[in-house]
């Protein structure tokens, strides 16, 4: 199962070109289809200011394009990478290859901020309250479970789960509460609470980037670091690795990251349980090849996934529903298949 | 308190909350001996290594590594000196036993640098002297327990540090595989003048390899120095409150010890 160096970066390489081939593919797809020439003509007039390499096309079609279609799709992108690189990190760091990137409960926090901002009728923020709620509530969220779950500055893998689950637990009753207290709102917290990336916009492909570049960086300054950390606490200490610091500041990043992308997005659940599960199949746990593998994985299949709801399907089937109603049974599959491996 | 090299620990208290697992603690470990550390279960042994190797900070009293405090060092610098084997070893990741070996040269190796020839050398060395380099490609999550316990000694072998802390470092391991890294350790002390400090649960086994001897007993230390003036019947008694009598073995040339079982 395991492949050599060689066949990595080709499967690294394989799977740039094949989201890059993905993202200009989706573009097309829709209710008005556009021929893949079409919009990289599309881009490269927008890129350089040249109007000239728009002739022949419809004039709506840069709109569609560039305004409606894109943003999205990149956004769906850009979220697939940054759970897949989150679940990399938290599995990394919790010991735990079956953690996910809302095992900290940050999914809970952003869901009650984004709750509460609905059911309020906030909007002295116009159109980024709930994303901001989202966002405050999944850093809070992180900040209790980070001060629960700490003692001396340290930090242990079983306990930061506890932690997520107990606050998790009490945020998810919270949640109820305000659906309760929602009346005929309650279908707008349910419909946030399935993910959605319908109607995102350069904003949100610029925060979303943003993110993701920052904790590129941290998660491949510190990629050796989190292969040693998963020998253990001593023996990372006595390896040279101020196992401590790595740790906060690697689960800071992961958590942000991943409380960006559920503040633009929504819930959307499996990306970052699977994509780094699987990719560890293929190509081991060393980090340094893992993180590259999984965030362009993570990108293609959330990718996939978004433009096989908006595009495909006769009805649109809420994102986070989608990947929970493929990824899950698929997750069982691999699952069950290993349990045996290992008998 | 200066000493010219090795560890020294003054005044040195360690608790767990309100448990006290090291209290007033006074050593100076010199360097190019082969010391054992002994004494009954959760007496501090662990915690003991945990301050040598800065994993552990003291609440009160100091500890020293060449004249500097462990706690002014770079943990990075302090790996390039100071090498532990440590109790728990569970990976629950499928890396290589070669790649776990390599991790022994984290320390030496520049951070976005790849493993230098030296690198390799040392893990081939440090597999073979292991006799592990058989397995070398096997996943380090399927192997027994007594084969992943020679992996992370292999580990620390390739560290190339001139000072080697085991903790019970062969507790699941046969009597073969035991004596084979116990008398790596004694060659390393012996021809290459490291230092190697090792708790140890067998008696015997430490009477055989250690030059120095540390009784611990409930945080302190009972009575330390040369094996042959501590080892007796009347500080087993003391330490463990078991009979047993001391009396040189020919068959294996050092001082071992009986016990009796049962009465």
């Amino acid at each position: 199962m395991r492949q050599s160096g060689y066949t990595i970066w080709l499967l690294t390489l394989s799977l740039a070109a094949a989201t890059f081939g993905a993202i200009v593919y989706a573009t097309g797809m829709g209710h008005i289809a556009v021929p893949g020439g079409d919009i990289l003509r599309v881009i490269a007039a927008r890129v350089t200011s040249n109007p000239a390499l728009l002739a022949g096309i419809d004039p709506v079609i840069p709109f569609v394009v560039f305004d409606v279609r894109l943003p999205r799709i990149l956004t769906a992108t850009l979220v697939g990478g940054g759970l897949a690189m989150s679940g990399v990190i938290y599995q990394g760091i919790l010991l735990n290859p079956l953690a996910d990137p809302y095992t900290l409960g940050v999914s809970s926090g952003a869901a009650f901020g984004a709750a509460l901002a609905l059911v309020a009728n906030l909007s002295l923020m116009g159109h980024f309250s709930v994303p901001l709620f989202a966002f405050s509530g999944a850093a809070l969220t992180l900040l209790v479970v980070l001060y629960l779950s700490s003692f001396n500055g340290q930090i242990s893998a079983n306990t930061l789960i506890l932690s997520g689950v107990i606050v998790g637990a009490i945020l998810a009753a919270g949640i109820s509460f305000l659906k309760y207290l929602a009346d005929e709102q309650v279908a707008v917290i349910i419909f946030w609470l399935m993910g959605s990336f319908a109607s995102r916009t350069w904003l949100d492909v610029g925060v979303v980037t943003v993110a993701l570049l920052c904790g590129l960086g941290l998660s491949f300054f510190y990629a050796r670091d989190l292969n040693i950390l998963s020998l253990g606490n001593r023996s990372a200490d006595t390896l040279g690795v101020e196992s401590t610091r790595v740790r906060w500041i690697l689960l800071l990043g992961a958590s942000l990251v991943t409380a960006v992308c559920v503040s633009v997005s929504g819930i959307i659940g499996f990306i970052g349980l699977i994509v780094p599960h699987l990719m560890r199949f293929l190509v081991g746990p060393d980090n340094r090849k893992l993180l590259p593998v999984s965030i362009l994985a993570g990108a293609l299949l959330l990718l996939v996934a978004d433009t096989v709801t908006r595009a495909v399907l006769p009805v649109e089937v809420p994102i986070g529903v989608l990947t929970a109603l493929i990824g899950g049974p698929f997750f069982c599959v691999i699952f069950r298949r290993r349990q045996r491996r290992a008998i | 308190m200066t000493i010219a090299s090795g560890f020294g620990l003054t005044g040195v208290s360690f608790a767990y909350g309100e448990t006290q697992a090291l209290a007033e603690l006074d050593i100076t470990l010199q360097p190019g001996r082969f010391y054992g550390i002994v004494g009954p279960n959760g007496c501090g042994k662990t915690t003991f290594l945990d301050l040598l190797t800065g994993s552990k900070s003291p609440d009160q009293g100091s500890v020293f590594f060449e004249n500097q405090p462990v706690a002014d060092y770079r943990r990075r610098d302090l790996a390039r000196m100071v090498a532990l084997v440590p109790q728990d070893f569970g990976i629950d990741f499928a890396f290589t036993v070669q790649e776990v070996v390599l991790m022994g040269r984290h320390p030496h190796i520049g951070r976005f640098a790849s493993p230098a020839a030296e690198d390799w050398r040392q893990v081939d060395a440090a597999m073979a002297a292991i006799g592990i380099s058989h397995f070398k490609d096997r996943f380090v999550n399927e192997l027994s327990g007594g084969e992943k316990q020679r992996v992370v000694v292999a580990r620390a072998l390739a560290q190339q540090t001139p000072y080697l802390l085991f903790d019970e470092a062969t507790s699941s391991l046969d009597v073969q595989y035991t004596m084979q890294i116990f008398n790596v350790a004694k060659r390393l002390v012996h021809e290459e003048g490291r230092t190697v400090i090792a708790v140890i649960h067998n008696l015997n086994l430490a009477a055989a390899y250690c030059d120095e001897l540390i009784f611990m007993q409930k945080g302190k230390v009972a009575v330390s120095g040369p094996t042959d003036t501590v080892l007796n019947p009347a500080m087993i008694k003391k330490v463990f409150g078991v009979e047993s009598r001391v009396t040189f073995d020919d068959f294996s040339n050092t001082q071992q010890i009986s016990f009796r079982y049962w009465s």
